[in-house]
This record gives structure tokens, sequence and C-alpha cells, in this order.
């Protein structure tokens, strides 16, 4: 066993009806101290209301060397974008 | 004494409870044994320092004198403060840091229940703010107990260590005052042998979790409610102080 804690990553929902997301990291040695560590870290400046943790080792990340072939294709299909649409001008959330 | 004489001397130890914890506390300030533990007990130190204000601010509006929260903290001489002496004991190292707020954290915790009950509407209102915080500090110090306790052979034996040596200024904490006595007889503050139990019971039930034994020592310390303090409460007046003293009157 290693003598560091793991490493958690922290997700936040600022406020109820937004989606949690991500605030940053820190060390704690169980899922308990990882929560306490990011109240304490992260929402001490009434940042949130609800809090994720989970450790760092469990997230699986996208490759930036297939960043290409994974994200570049998207780049020239311009009609996935209603973008083609007139809209009126009452509509503001578009 | 009348009744808001009472008070007063009552709201002035709430108050200097929470302020020399604050003040011991945020000695931790840049010292903490990991980042997100520095962070940690410096925010809980300052829930202490707001708590007092809090206290001070009322005490001294009952004191009606002008003086203010500021004067109460800073130019007191260490005789007139009324906090427990549990409370300025060193912080040593984290074992001790860690069993001196939970004992106190469970006192505070269940005292401020009751508190919350008082029928002064200043007291009531003040304990209904602060008991949101000191639950969760009891979550907290209540955590690092078990997580200690329960932890290596060399962790075990240093919270073991400093629940020993802290152990006998934790009678003061239920051990009731002529001054409670009488506050507790208008309702204006509970009755301590109430708290008691539910004290003794939440102490040893995490103990037992954290696998400590409840010392066996029965002598008692007492005197810091009513201004005796041990020989480290003048060290921490006089940092405290300092700079009021020197530059009286000074703001930021």
């Amino acid at each position: 066993m290693s003598k560091d804690w793991p490493l958690w990553e922290v997700f936040i929902r600022s406020k109820n009806g937004l989606s949690h997301k991500h605030a940053g990291s820190l060390h704690a040695a169980d899922a308990e101290m990882a929560i306490e560590n990011a109240r304490d870290v992260y929402t001490r400046r009434n940042e949130g209301v609800s809090i994720w943790v989970v450790e760092s080792r469990h997230i699986t990340a996208s490759n930036p060397e297939e960043a290409e072939s994974l994200f570049d294709p998207a780049k020239d299909k311009v009609y996935r974008h209603p973008t083609f649409y007139d809209l009126p001008d009452e509509v503001t959330h578009i | 004494m009348n009744h808001q004489e009472s008070l007063y001397h009552f709201a002035l130890q709430m108050g200097d409870n929470a302020l020399i914890l604050g003040q011991r506390l945020s000695e931790w300030c840049g010292h903490g044994p990991v980042l997100e533990q520095d962070i940690a007990i410096t925010n809980i130190a300052l829930d202490h320092v707001g708590q007092a204000r809090s206290w001070l601010q009322y005490a001294a509006e009952l004191e009606g004198k002008g003086r203010t929260e500021d004067d109460l903290a800073f130019l007191r001489p260490e005789f007139e403060y009324r906090n427990v002496l549990l409370v300025e004991q060193p912080n040593t190292d984290w074992a001790y840091t860690i069993v001196r707020s939970f004992l106190f954290d469970t006192f505070n915790y269940f005292h401020h229940v009751e508190l919350t009950q008082s029928t002064d509407p200043g007291v009531a209102a003040i304990a209904e703010k602060s008991l949101k915080e000191i639950t969760y500090h009891l979550r907290y110090s209540s955590e690092w107990m078990i997580r200690l306790g329960d932890g290596t052979e060399l962790s075990h034996d240093k919270m073991q260590q400093a629940l020993d040596d802290l152990w006998m200024f934790s009678g003061e904490l239920t051990a009731m005052t002529s001054l409670e006595t009488s506050l507790a007889a208008a309702g204006l503050a509970p009755d301590l042998s109430g708290i008691k139990p539910l004290y003794d019971g939440r102490i040893a039930a995490v103990i037992q979790e954290a696998t400590l034994e409840v010392p066996s020592g029965a002598y008692m310390q007492t005197g810091g409610k009513e201004g005796r303090h041990t020989e480290y409460m003048g060290f921490i007046l006089a940092e405290m102080q300092s700079l009021q003293r020197q530059m009286p009157g000074l703001k930021w």
C-alpha cells in the first residue's frame, strides 16, 4: 500500500437544477474523508449544494493522441448544428 | 446578580470558549499535516471565531457600558476569561488537537441543542445559528478519532496518550457552576446534569469505535469557568492581545 492517500476528483453542483461540474482534485484516505475535504476545500465560499467524489484511478480518459480521429470528423459536419433556421427574435435561449 | 448580569457572564463564557479554541486551532494555519487538513482546521477555527463574535457582541450589549466585542476579546485580563481549561491546552500534535476538539465538540453540540430552547431569545438565536457549524465540527473530530484510534499501532498509541492526558480537563464541561445553576433555574440555559448522560454516551461510543479505552483517571481539574486558568492561558493572551495593547484602538 502506498504511503500517500489516493487522489480523488471532486464534482460540485453549484445549485439545484444544474449538473455537477469538475471542481478539482484532492487527497483523502477514503470516500468519507474525500467528501469532508471537498466540503472544506471547494465549498467554503458558498460554491455548492452537492458534492460527488470519485477516485481518480476510476476515471478513464480519452487518449490525446487519438484526438484527431475522435473529434476532427465532427468539425466539417455543419449540418448537425441548427444554424440554417431563421429564428424569431423572441427565442433567446438557443 | 440579576438575569441580565447572569446572562452577560454566560455570554462571556460561551464567547471565550469559542474565542480561545478558535485561537488555538488557527495556530495550525500553514502548519497542517496535509494541505486538505490545513484548510479544514483553519476553516473550523474561523467558525469558532465567528461564534465568539456573536457571543461577545451579545455580552457587550447586555453589559451596556459601551464596550465592544473587540474590547471584550482583546482587553480583558486573564482572570476575567471564563473559558473551560480544556480549550486553552496546547495543540501539541494532531492527536492532542483532535482529542481536545472531540471532547469539546461533543459537549458543545448537546449544549447548543438545549440552548436553542433558552427562554432568552438572544441566546436561542445564537445557538440556532451556531448549531449547524457545531454539528459539522463534531462529525469532523469524531471521524478523526475513529480513523486514527483504529488506524496504525502508532496512531492508536498517540491518540490514547492524548486522550489520557486531556481527560482530566473534560469533567469541567459538565460540572455546573453557581452561575449555571441559577441560569438553569430560570430556563435561560440548560441543566448540565441532563446533558451529561448524552455527552458520556456519545464519548464512550466513539472511543469504543476508535478501539481506544476510556481513561480510568477520576480526578477532574476545574476552575476555568471561574477565571482560574492553567499556565497556558497567559501565553495565548499575550499573543492574541499584543497588537491591541501596543496600538490601542488599531483597526485593520
